[in-house]
Order: C-alpha cells, then sequence, then structure tokens
C-alpha cells in the first residue's frame, strides 16, 4: 500500500528536490525580471513610470488564461482515462487560475486609475472579457462543492473545465467585437510594436511568472497527495478512530477514493 | 432516434398536461416588462434599452425553465431510467435542448406582441427579431440542458443552476444585444451590423450543442 501513494508522489514528479529547484528557479527569474523591469528597460514615452504595470500585469494575466486551458486539456484526459491524478491536475490548475486571475484583475485596475484615470473601464474588451472569464471560473468552486459523490464531482468538474474552456475563446471574440480597441496593441502594432529592451523584460517576466504558477501548482499537488498519505497511514495505525476531516471541495486523491469505499 | 423522440414527446405531453412552466414563463416576462416600465420611468423603448429589457426578461423567464427541465427525472427516477434503458444517452440530450427550444418559442409567441404593444412605436423591427431570437433560444437550450443536468445532481440545486449558467451566456448576450439593437432603433430596422452579429451567435449555438454532445454523456454516467 506505501508504495501506491509513494508512485502518486513520484508519478507527479513532486519529490522535495525537484520542488525546491523550482521554487528556486522561480525566485531568480522573476527577481531578475523585476530587477530588468526598473533598471534596464527605458520609461514609456507615453505612460512613464506607470506603465512598469505590464511586467507584472500582462503575464499575470496570460499564466490565468494558461492556467485554464491546461485545466481543459487535463480534464479531457481524466475524462477519457478516469484517472484522478488528471482531475486534481485539472483542480490546481483552475485553482491557481482563480488566484493569478484576480492578481490580473487588480492590476489591471490599477493600470486603467493610473492610466486612464478611473479603476474600471468598460471600453476596455480585455478587461472585460477577463472579469467574465473570471466570473464563470469562480463559480467551479461552488459546482464541486454542491457535489456529493466523489467520483461524480470529479466527472462534472472535469465537464465544466472543458466547457468553460470553449467558452474563454468565444468570449473574448463576442466582447472584442462588440467594444472599441483602447487596449494597447503592443505586440503587433503598424509601428512595430515593443522596443527590444522592453520586449526581452516583459518575455523574461512572463517565464518567471510561468514559472511561479508551476511552482505553486506543483506545492499544491504535493500537498494533496501528501494528505492523502497522512490520513491513509493514520488509518494504518488506528483503524478504529475516526478519519481526519479532508476538504470537502479539493478533489479526492486515490487514497481518498479508497477509503471512501 | 426513436428513444429522441419518445423522450421529447413524454417531455412536451407533460408539460401539456401539467402546464408547470410556461403559464408561469409567460406571466414572469409580462410581469418583468411591467417592473421595467417604472423601473426605467419609459413608455416607450427604442434601441440597446428595448433590446436590453427584452433580452433580459427572456433569459430570466428561461432561467425558471432550465432549472425545472430536469425536475420529473430527478424526483421520479428517470435519470436512473435512462441508464438503464439501451439508449444512447445523447438522444436524452437532444430530446431536452429540442424541448426546451420550443417553450422558448412559445414563451417569445406570448412575449414579443406583449413587448411591442407595451414599447413599441412601430413592428416593423419584429420578423427579424424572431429570427434572432431562435438563435438566442438554440444557445439558451444547449447550454441550459448542460447546466441543468449538473445542477439537477447538485445539493445546491436551483442555485447552481443560474450561477453557471450566467456567466456562460454573456458572451450570447452580448451579441443577441448586439443584434437587436439596430432592428429595433427608433427610424425603424437597420441591417448593416446585424448579419456580424448573427454569425456570432450562431457560431455560439454550434460550439456549444457541439460540447454538450460530446461531454453529456460523462454527466449520466454512474
Amino acid at each position: 500500500m506505501p508504495s501506491r501513494q509513494d508512485s502518486l508522489l513520484s508519478r507527479l514528479s513532486l519529490e522535495m528536490p525537484s520542488l525546491r529547484t523550482t521554487a528556486i528557479a522561480t525566485v531568480i527569474v522573476l527577481c531578475g525580471a523585476f530587477a530588468l523591469a526598473f533598471f534596464y528597460a527605458p520609461n514609456d514615452a507615453d505612460q512613464g513610470f506607470v506603465q512598469k504595470i505590464f511586467y507584472l500585469h500582462v503575464p499575470i494575466a496570460i499564466c490565468a488564461l494558461a492556467g485554464f486551458i491546461v485545466a481543459a486539456i487535463h480534464a479531457i484526459r481524466h475524462l477519457r482515462t478516469g484517472d484522478p491524478v488528471h482531475d486534481m491536475r485539472a483542480y490546481v490548475s483552475i485553482h491557481m487560475g482563480v488566484i493569478f486571475g484576480t492578481g490580473a484583475l487588480l492590476t489591471g485596475a490599477i493600470w486603467a486609475r493610473a492610466a486612464w484615470g478611473k479603476w474600471w473601464v468598460w471600453e476596455e474588451p480585455t478587461l472585460v472579457s477577463f472579469l467574465i472569464v473570471y466570473l464563470l471560473y469562480a463559480t467551479y468552486y461552488p459546482l464541486r462543492y454542491a457535489i456529493e459523490d466523489r467520483e461524480r464531482q470529479a466527472r462534472y468538474a472535469s465537464v465544466f473545465a472543458i466547457t468553460a474552456g470553449a467558452f474563454v475563446p468565444l468570449n473574448f471574440m463576442a466582447v472584442r467585437l462588440a467594444e472599441s480597441l483602447v487596449h494597447p496593441r503592443v505586440f503587433a502594432t503598424s509601428e512595430g510594436g515593443l522596443p527590444g529592451e522592453m520586449l526581452f523584460t516583459f518575455l523574461v517576466a512572463l517565464a518567471g511568472m510561468a514559472l511561479l504558477f508551476v511552482t505553486l501548482s506543483r506545492f499544491e499537488l504535493a500537498a494533496k497527495a501528501t494528505r492523502g498519505q497522512i490520513s491513509r497511514l493514520r488509518r494504518a495505525l488506528d483503524s478504529e478512530a475516526p478519519s481526519a476531516p479532508t476538504s470537502r471541495i479539493a478533489p479526492s486523491t486515490p487514497a481518498d477514493t479508497g477509503r471512501a469505499g | 432516434m426513436i428513444a429522441f423522440r419518445a423522450i421529447l414527446a413524454k417531455d412536451l405531453r407533460v408539460e401539456l398536461r401539467t402546464l408547470q412552466s410556461l403559464p408561469a414563463m409567460a406571466l414572469f416576462a409580462v410581469t418583468t416588462f411591467v417592473i421595467f416600465r417604472f423601473g426605467l420611468d419609459r413608455t416607450s423603448l427604442e434601441g440597446s434599452l428595448a433590446a436590453g429589457v427584452l433580452l433580459v426578461t427572456v433569459l430570466f423567464a428561461a432561467l425558471l425553465a432550465i432549472n425545472r427541465l430536469f425536475v420529473a427525472e430527478r424526483d421520479e427516477g428517470g435519470f436512473d431510467a435512462m441508464r438503464l434503458a439501451p439508449i444512447d444517452l445523447s438522444a436524452l440530450f437532444a430530446a431536452k435542448v429540442v424541448a426546451l427550444f420550443v417553450y422558448l418559442l412559445v414563451l417569445e409567441a406570448v412575449a414579443l406582441p406583449v413587448f411591442a404593444a407595451f414599447f413599441l412605436d412601430s413592428g416593423a423591427g419584429l420578423p427579424p427579431l424572431a429570427a434572432v431570437l431562435a438563435l438566442v433560444n438554440v444557445g439558451l437550450a444547449a447550454t441550459g440542458a448542460v447546466v441543468s443536468t449538473v445542477g439537477a445532481h447538485s445539493r445546491a440545486r436551483d442555485l447552481l443552476t443560474p450561477l453557471v449558467l450566467l456567466p456562460l451566456l454573456v458572451p450570447l448576450m452580448i451579441a443577441a444585444g448586439a443584434a437587436a439593437e439596430p432592428l429595433l432603433a427608433a427610424g425603424g430596422p437597420e441591417y448593416d451590423e446585424v448579419w456580424k452579429w448573427i454569425g456570432t451567435l450562431a457560431l455560439y449555438d454550434l460550439t456549444f450543442l457541439l460540447v454538450g454532445y460530446a461531454v453529456y454523456d460523462f454527466l449520466l454516467e454512474d
């Protein structure tokens, strides 16, 4: 039995040394990105210093959306194979996506306030699309929470992740068609887009934020796998004692499913 | 195909005999129009305001039917019967989508003339508006059938369905609002921008019909 749980940790490659490596890499790249943003990238001619938030806001938003897409891919794999590991991955991806999404909305509001003088700008299609996507994914938690049966919960969560994954591009299209183009089109404009220093800084910041996303996801996965292992060991120690309560929203590890049965 | 026809006929027959959803939806829609009359303090509407009032009313009336779509299956063991029956479960999805589409058509057959009588100066935009509403109905029915199935299996039931459905319907409402606005313009309907939005509506409908068809089996597995 212990080997089953160990194999889950190693299957997810969540052993401590590998976790530490990604964590250290994240710190280095993110610190490097912020150093580049402050000391290397030039001040924006139009917005000045305020534009530096671009190196935080845009990578966070991209990582959040990427997390939703990754969740949809894991959800498809979960429905095809029935392996709860994919459900765990999808759950963690959406969880991180929602957290990063909160960050993107907050930094977006701060930037809007500094650049346009208002906390919220409805004419801004990317911000509005992002809010709608965020509102949809925020319902992922009540949905999981409302379904008691563990297996059905996992399956419905996957159906949600796939449906919402299909929704994301449609939503961006509809909002963009409906609104004027206020958002800075920084990568493909007639003037040739970002200057080299800015683009380089942005790419480093994006890599750092992606690493942060991966690190946090892996830590949460490791925590879930470890929690399952601990509750299983506790049961093995004393089969009479009532089992420790586990989170009702979080997806079950294979060990949890074993306990329920 | 036989299963599809049987389920659809069952649903429509049950609705005709019990009249649980349709009268409530129609009454809800008319009452909402009256509330908008006083809430907005307007006796006539045009353009985006008219489109908004009509679409929001249809959306919330549709939620009543979507919430009740699987009540019989849930309470009377219909889901278990469907699982036991040797049928393709997408027949259930297709039948529910069509049943919901029919309910919404009936709702609009009542609500649209009332809306026109209450608020519109001319009825010239109504025929093309009916076509836009038909596309809205397909989108509402496809997403509604999937989300209602999830809601029926959850503890939160009536709470979860609108919670998940409303953000999912935002793109549909954006496109429908933008398509309906020029049709209800003060100086008579304009058709310049409408095709773009009809295309968007059709894309939304197609996407969620396909997604619903693809995932529906997994919602009923046991």
